[in-house]
């Protein structure tokens, strides 16, 4: 991790009324490689993202892009970085061909306010090409003939079409069975191959090993420790996520 | 997928944008129908039955005359259907269409008779608290006749607030549509019973307001324009095909857009030839299928439409890809208030008057009936802006037929309600193919 990362929290809290959601936080992401967010329940792991996406701005701390400071108080801002979020429940609307879920909100136009549907289905073709989603029978089928896999493929192919650099994937895997797991843990490889950040959110150690270059645990809201994947072992993951070692115990009367 | 010329295997995608056979859109089409997945066949078949039960029980059903009786009676329905599909495609209802139609008929027709007293509601309510009417009816403020280019405007932009009021009161507060509809539905009728007043019909005068749903072109304009339309409809399928080659995208085989222009022809053609066997083309045949053109075009290839889409499938969705889910809705209701006005005005013209019993009867069930029949879902997401036509032609079809046969009501209640339940019943049977197969 000698480079620049792309994103780097120093240091971020975040509290909701009395509760203390994370408390001085630090993370990185760097380009080209997928960085693993684990830890228990209640860890803290979905207000670290949310805080990424401007969802719930941090109270305190720092975030630097690319090196320059920047302040993330809307998902609208976390956007205009290039930051993109897919959510377990995806939020594809069942109805809808694949195409007009990927630029839902965004959808090109020509003359009358015509939908460019010719250019939008292209650009949707290229962009699943250069994920090698290659599952796919046709790209004008509706979303909900599609298997969990091709759907999760659909959400990431839809976060990362608008030359975003950071992707966070919530728990992809969660509700897939063990080919569609496979699918989809070559696709996070591949976006990290194609040059994007990728913060990978899982419950699953096996899953986070096979996919992950480093391990960002965290316990009761605060950094335990990062892990090289290749330096550790799934043993140390859980020690690390159950009992690792906390610069303040919350409750405690600090000395 | 079998004519794949040089798409390179390792893609699938690729290989499906090669140009499928006309035998491969053949085939798909079988599999879908067998999916359950049966698009306009069932109204086909229903159709047939119905035409052949009412032909052999009176022979004057499938005449030239009752056909082109059948185009005008059901343009009211046709309309305000149009409409509702908007809504339903929300996943929401608007129970109010059968008496804000009125509302816009009643304006119509007031503002062309002229005298239309602004203040009518004013005196109505201050009468209720005991004070003369007579003081302020002797200012005698009366409005002079407007001609039919004012006044039918302001009949549909009446309507159309109508329905942004709908639409605002039901997204602000977030309350259900129907509940507020239904509220619509009582308030609008009152202002119906108290804009027609005592007389309990106004009659209409104007000939063009008339002519709406009294008018039918020459045998010649009506072959013109008929020409037109299919030549129209041609023209926009073969600039679609153009625009895919152009981004090497697969397209519907030619021979098969060749031979859907020609079903086109020949269904227009035969209903242009039997309309010139007695009155001719009726005008508000041409009006519906205006209608039908641009909504389906703001339903299919607008952002708006597809916003509409979007909203009904999954509205978290929808919100989270930056949709002002809140607007398209209000949006929605006003475009179902306004077909809704439009339908208004259609009845008006065809009964040349406007009585306190108005947007009354089975006018909302049957629009809505003639949505669903049409195929257009009552869950949101699903359906398309001909289903209004082609339930409303199911719907209509009935009525009149059973008009022929000289059914009492009860009767013709029970035997519309059959429909309805037959129609959503092959919806349920189907949908459940659909989703067993997974084409959802």
């Amino acid at each position: 991790m000698a480079d620049q990362p792309l994103l780097e929290l120093r240091g971020v809290s975040k509290s909701f009324g009395a509760v203390q959601a994370i408390s001085t936080v630090n993370f990185t992401a760097h380009t080209g490689q997928v960085m693993a967010l684990v830890g228990d329940n209640g860890a803290g792991k979905s207000t670290l993202i949310k805080g990424i996406a401007g969802i719930y701005p941090f109270d305190e701390g720092e975030i630097y892009f690319d090196g320059k400071p920047v302040t993330i108080r809307s998902p609208r801002d976390s956007a205009a970085l290039g930051i993109e979020v897919v959510y377990q429940d995806l939020a594809l609307a069942n109805n809808l061909d694949v195409v007009a879920n990927m630029f839902l909100g965004r959808e090109r136009t020509g003359g009358l306010g015509r939908l460019d549907e010719a250019g939008m289905e292209r650009a949707a073709i290229e962009t699943l090409n250069s994920l090698s989603v290659t599952t796919l029978r046709s790209v004008r089928l509706p979303v909900a003939s599609l298997s969990g896999g091709q759907r999760q493929a659909i959400a990431v192919a839809k976060a990362v079409m608008w030359n975003s650099k950071l992707v966070i994937l919530d728990e992809p895997t969660a509700a897939l069975g063990v080919a569609q797991t496979r699918q989809v843990l070559d696709l996070v490889k591949r976006l990290a191959h194609n040059g994007l950040a990728v913060v990978l959110i899982s419950h699953n150690l096996h899953d986070i090993f096979e996919v992950a270059d480093h391990i960002a645990v965290l316990r009761l809201g605060q950094n335990v420790g990062v892990y090289a994947t290749a330096q550790t072992t799934q043993q140390d993951i859980v020690l690390a996520m159950t009992a690792g070692r906390l610069t303040h115990v919350p409750g405690m009367v600090e000395a | 997928m079998s004519t794949t010329k040089s798409a390179p295997a390792e893609n699938a995608l690729l290989a499906s944008q090669a140009q499928l056979s006309v035998g491969d859109y053949a085939s798909n089409y079988f599999r879908r129908v067998r999916a359950g997945d049966l698009g306009a066949l069932p109204i086909v078949v229903g159709l047939v039955i119905i035409a052949t039960i009412f032909q052999t029980q009176n022979e004057n059903f499938l005449t030239a005359r009752n056909f082109v009786n059948l185009i005008v009676q059901m343009a009211g329905i046709t309309t305000i259907a149009i409409g509702l599909v908007y809504v339903l495609l929300l996943g929401e209802i608007d129970l109010s269409v059968g008496y804000v139609s009125a509302v816009a008929g009643v304006t119509m027709t007031l503002l062309l008779k002229g005298g239309l007293h602004p203040l009518s509601f004013v005196i109505w309510i201050l009468g209720l608290f005991g004070i003369d009417p007579a003081t302020l009816e002797s200012l005698n403020f009366q409005l002079p006749p407007l001609p039919w280019f004012g006044a039918i405007p302001l009949a549909l932009l009446v309507a159309a607030l109508i329905g942004i009021l709908h639409g605002s009161i039901i997204t602000r507060f977030q309350l259900p549509a129907f509940i507020v509809t239904l509220a619509g539905l009582r308030a609008w009728n009152g202002v119906v019973l108290i804009l027609v007043g005592e007389g309990g019909t106004i009659v209409l005068q104007d000939k063009v307001a008339i002519g709406i749903a009294n008018t039918y072109l020459p045998a010649v304009w009506g072959w013109i324009v008929t020409a037109l339309m299919v030549l129209l409809y041609a023209l926009a399928q073969f600039a679609q095909i153009r625009t895919r080659r152009r981004s090497n995208l697969a397209h519907t085989p030619i021979f098969l857009v060749l031979l859907q222009v020609l079903f086109l022809a020949v269904v227009a053609a035969a209903a242009v030839y039997i309309t010139t066997q007695d009155r001719g083309v009726p005008v508000i045949g041409l009006i519906l299928i205006i209608l039908l053109a641009g909504f389906t075009y703001l339903a299919t290839s607008t952002r708006f439409g597809r916003y509409v889409y979007a909203v009904g499938g999954n509205r978290e969705a929808a919100r989270r890809a930056g949709i002002q889910v809140d607007r398209i809705r209000v949006y929605v209701f006003m475009i179902s208030s306004l077909m809704a006005g439009c339908g208004g005005l259609i009845l008006a013209a065809r009964l040349r008057s406007v009585a306190t019993d108005a947007g009354g009867g089975n006018l909302v069930l049957n629009s809505i009936a003639a949505a669903v029949i049409g195929g257009t879902s009552l869950f949101g997401g699903s359906g398309r802006v001909v289903s209004a036509l082609l339930g409303a032609l199911v719907v209509a079809s009935v009525e009149n037929g059973m008009g022929l046969l000289g059914l009492s009501s009860g009767v013709k209640f029970i035997i519309t309600g059959l429909v309805l339940l037959v129609a959503v019943l092959v919806d349920a049977i189907s949908r459940r193919g659909r989703a067993q197969s997974g084409i959802a």
